[in-house]
């Protein structure tokens, strides 16, 4: 057995009463590519800034080559020999490929220019790295960026390389590169960590899987003795889930909301939402599944009226919707619960001036607020929805429940015919997560639609009556959700493709 | 260890900020007043507490923040919408260009429809001159901060060149505009003063303002606007019209403190009509908190020191830019106490060791 480059011992991480990292243990060799694999929240971002000196852990210790040590800081981590490559690049687009690297490097006050550039060549063409010193960066595709990145890191003599999903901004092809790079800095004795929440990457470039869920570290395998089917469901956990799902939903399918054809290119000219079609039917609530970061922003905000997409059109009972406007998306009935709560409400605006906005034009005449009508409407809302403030409160006072709590009351108070609820009960307590799940539930009954995208699976497992399952911007799969197999959802959210459909 | 931290400061605190940014201005003015060999106290009673005590000097202050408020009002109606409008000089000046072409034509009107026909010249000057910054800004996101500055010194410059060139007196040889009628000119509302219509204009523009931002639909999007862009467009508030609208009113209103200027105080356009109200009007609606009252008291008390500090340095002999250095010290020392706002103090506890 190799002597570890790096152990992780007992190391632990609380943020208030969230466990995000629970005593874990970690051997890291050299020659060695480990892929750290798990479920959105799993903690495995957490355990990586600790590594990396951005987090200082509550309990345990780093063991580097034989000795203890505590990271204070990034730059007391690189001296380590830990290298960082975030999905956020951190280069100077005007500047050379060489002069990124360097940056903070220098060696001394005057710069020569050409023995820097050579100096760059060389640790580029020693750990197999097809890079120009002289190129600009802002010339450069994204996958030529991250070997700047990862040429950054290497040219400040990292031994331990770790990649935070280094996969998410890359084209398929520049995928394979990067793979052949790790493999390369493999040969040359580095230890890599890289992590991923896509099984089939893990598998084809890792020596070892170390699998995390909810911040405890339940499985480290090797990867030839393991497949996708068990590291699947070792990230999820599982094998059933309490179902409280009202059952007795309506059996005539009504479409409520239709979208056709919808596709999303973000600004690097990649497609973020491609051709994706759904028809949400009366009486249902649709869970859409799959883990972050594979279209589900682009899509909630299509339907809550923020984005125009590229092409694809949306339709409210067979009327055509006007994209990008959100007045229009509300004025026809479609209630909107938005990704992130505080782009949904103002923080320094008052609980009633949040919670009247959304519909002001009920609430003024000729122009003039009707300041009774609104003080009224919030009086009314706050009892129903047991909002904890007072209309006059500011709203930046209130916690993420109550904050929630008003954007469920202004919008399901209109008996919307189409609910998009995105991520509602992110980051909340029991207690108002079922509160939410109670609400939601209720719009359903009444007949409304519900479509409802969450990165919790199991919300999306208790509470759908059907599940679509979106990867890389594409629904790959529809399922009764009664009928819904854990790992088969497992399997198809982490992009696999050995499933049999 | 104290420490800051983000949250809500107390109501209490939040009172007496402003009062704090005056104590700490003050204390840093006299170092600049102790370099210029002079008493500070001796100083600040002839620049604040002197100008109080006599009818002329009293009335005075109104006529000097007859322009602090417009602008102000004017500022205010931008930077709440989040529009960081700092050209309100410009728009001034473009006001005053408008009143200046206008008001000599007007010598068979009726006071009545002359005194309308010159407010109205003056608004429409302020938004044309603001309409360009503010289509840039919404339909090619160009930062507004530069554009209206900018154009500032593009028309400050331009009615350079018509003083100095066509308008130039040809018997007098003076740098400055046909005299506007009579029937033009804004009458004086208190007796033995040279207190003006242009007061009234500006106590009515407070009140637009406090009606609007807080009893209107249009004010609430506007805020809505300021304070949270993406919540506001999510809410459906059109918030580019509405940005757009507060650049354009913030204009207009602008351009009526440079036509009362033109026609309540000197009856013609001349070179430097304003020493600045445009920029002064970002410190009166800075300090102001963004709201009609605190307007009012802050372009009363920034009147206040122009006049003191012009009074002081005939009596002591202390150069008259001090009224500009507690201004400008007064914006920088609000900037920073405003944001203890959003921090309240801390104690912190040690951390935790690791065992």
């Amino acid at each position: 057995m190799p002597i570890p480059f790096l152990s992780i011992k007992n190391l632990s991480k609380r943020f208030g009463s969230l466990s995000a990292n629970e005593a874990i243990s970690l051997e890291l060799y050299p020659a060695e590519v480990l892929a750290l694999l798990g479920e959105n929240g799993a903690g495995k971002t957490t355990l990586t800034k600790m590594l990396y000196g951005i987090y200082q852990p509550d309990e345990g210790e780093l063991i580097l080559a034989g000795s203890p040590v505590r990271f204070r800081s990034p730059a007391d981590a690189i001296r380590h020999g830990i290298g960082f490559v975030s999905q956020h690049f951190s280069l100077v687009p005007s500047f050379t490929v060489a002069e990124n690297v360097v940056l903070g490097r220098e060696g001394s006050a005057l710069l020569n220019k050409k023995v820097l550039n050579d100096k760059v060549r060389q640790t580029a063409e020693h750990f197999g790295l097809a890079l120009d010193p002289t190129s600009l960066i802002r010339d450069l595709s994204v996958g030529e960026q991250q070997r700047v990145e990862i040429l950054k890191s290497l040219y400040r003599n990292c031994q331990l390389l770790i990649l935070d999903e280094p996969t998410a901004v890359l084209t398929p092809q520049d995928v394979d590169k990067l793979f052949e790079t790790l493999r390369n800095l493999q040969n040359q004795g580095l230890s890599v960590i890289i992590i991923t929440h896509k099984l089939e990457e893990a598998i084809a470039i890792s020596q070892r899987v170390a699998v995390l869920r909810l911040g405890k570290l339940v499985g480290v395998e090797q990867t030839q003795n393991t497949n996708a089917k068990a590291l699947a469901k070792l990230m999820v956990g599982r094998d059933s889930v309490p179902v409280t799902r009202n059952e007795q939903h309506h059996q005539e399918k009504t479409t409520v909301l239709a979208a056709k054809g919808l596709t999303v290119k973000d600004k690097r000219g990649l497609t973020t939402l491609d051709n994706v079609t759904l028809e949400l039917h009366a009486g249902e609530v649709l869970g859409i599944a799959g883990v972050a970061g594979n279209g589900q922003t682009e899509l909630v905000d299509i339907l809550t009226g923020m984005l125009k997409p590229e092409k694809g059109q949306v339709l409210l009972a067979g009327k055509t919707l006007d994209l990008g406007n959100t007045r229009a998306f509300e004025v026809a009935g479609v209630g909107r619960i938005p990704e992130d709560r505080l782009k949904g409400v103002i923080a320094d605006l008052s609980v009633a001036e949040n919670l009247t906005l959304e519909h002001i034009p009920q609430f003024s005449k000729t122009g003039h607020l009707n300041a009774k009508a609104i003080r009224q409407e919030a009086e009314n809302l706050i009892t129903t929805f047991q909002i904890k403030a007072k209309p006059n409160d500011k709203t930046r006072t209130l916690s993420g429940g109550n904050i929630q709590k008003i954007i469920l009351a202004r919008t399901l108070s209109k008996n919307p015919s189409a609910v998009i609820a995105a991520q509602p009960t992110r980051g909340l307590d029991i207690g108002a997560t079922n509160f939410v799940h109670e609400q939601l539930l209720a719009q359903k009954e009444r007949g409304a639609g519900v479509l409802l995208l969450s990165e919790d699976l199991d919300e999306v497992l208790r509470l759908s009556d059907r599940i679509l399952v979106i990867y890389g911007g594409k629904i790959v799969g529809e399922f009764m959700a009664a009928e819904a197999e854990l790992e088969t959802l497992g399997l198809l959210m982490a992009g696999s493709k050995d499933v049999a459909a | 260890m104290l420490r800051l931290e983000r949250g809500s400061a107390p109501l209490w605190l939040r009172a007496l900020l402003p009062i704090a940014a005056v104590l700490i201005t003050f204390l840093l003015v006299s170092l600049a007043i102790w370099a210029a060999g002079a008493n500070p106290l001796d100083v600040f009673y002839e620049m604040l507490i002197k100008p109080l005590s006599k009818r002329t000097s009293r009335l005075e202050i109104l006529v000097q923040a007859t322009p602090l408020i417009l602008t102000g009002v004017a500022v205010t109606y931008a930077f709440a919408a989040g529009y960081y409008n700092i050209g309100a000089e410009g728009q001034l000046y473009a006001g005053a260009l408008m009143g200046a072409l206008v008001g000599p034509k007007l010598t068979s009107v009726p006071a009545f429809f002359a005194i309308i026909v010159m407010l109205l010249a003056g608004f429409l000057g302020g938004v044309l001159w603001a309409l360009i910054p503010a289509l840039l800004k919404v339909r090619l996101k160009v930062d507004e901060v530069v554009t209206t500055l900018l154009l500032n010194s593009v028309i400050v410059f331009f009615i350079s060149a018509l003083l100095n060139g066509v308008w130039r007196d040809p018997i007098s040889g003076w740098p400055r505009s046909p005299a506007i009628a009579e029937s033009a000119q804004f009458p004086s509302i208190i007796s033995r003063s040279r207190v003006h219509l242009g007061f009234i204009l500006a106590v009515l523009a407070l009140l637009s303002l406090w009606w609007v931002l807080k009893r209107t639909r249009f004010g609430l999007e506007l805020r809505a606007s300021g304070l949270g862009k993406e919540a506001a467009r999510f809410m459906g508030v059109p918030v580019a019209k509405t940005m757009l609208t507060a650049a354009l009113i913030s204009g207009g209103i602008a351009g009526l403190a440079g036509v009362s200027e033109v026609a309540g105080v000197h009856y013609y356009l001349i070179d430097g009509l304003s020493p600045g109200y445009g920029y002064t009007g970002i410190i009166v609606a800075t300090f102001g908190g963004l709201q009609a009252l605190g307007v009012a008291i802050a372009g009363l008390f920034l009147a206040l020191v122009d006049t003191g500090a012009l009074s002081a340095s005939r009596a002591l002999g202390i150069p008259a830019y001090l009224g500009d250095i507690v201004q400008a010290t007064l914006l920088i020392v609000t900037l920073a106490v405003l944001l203890l706002n959003r921090y309240r103090i801390v104690r912190s506890k040690p951390m935790r060791k690791a065992p």
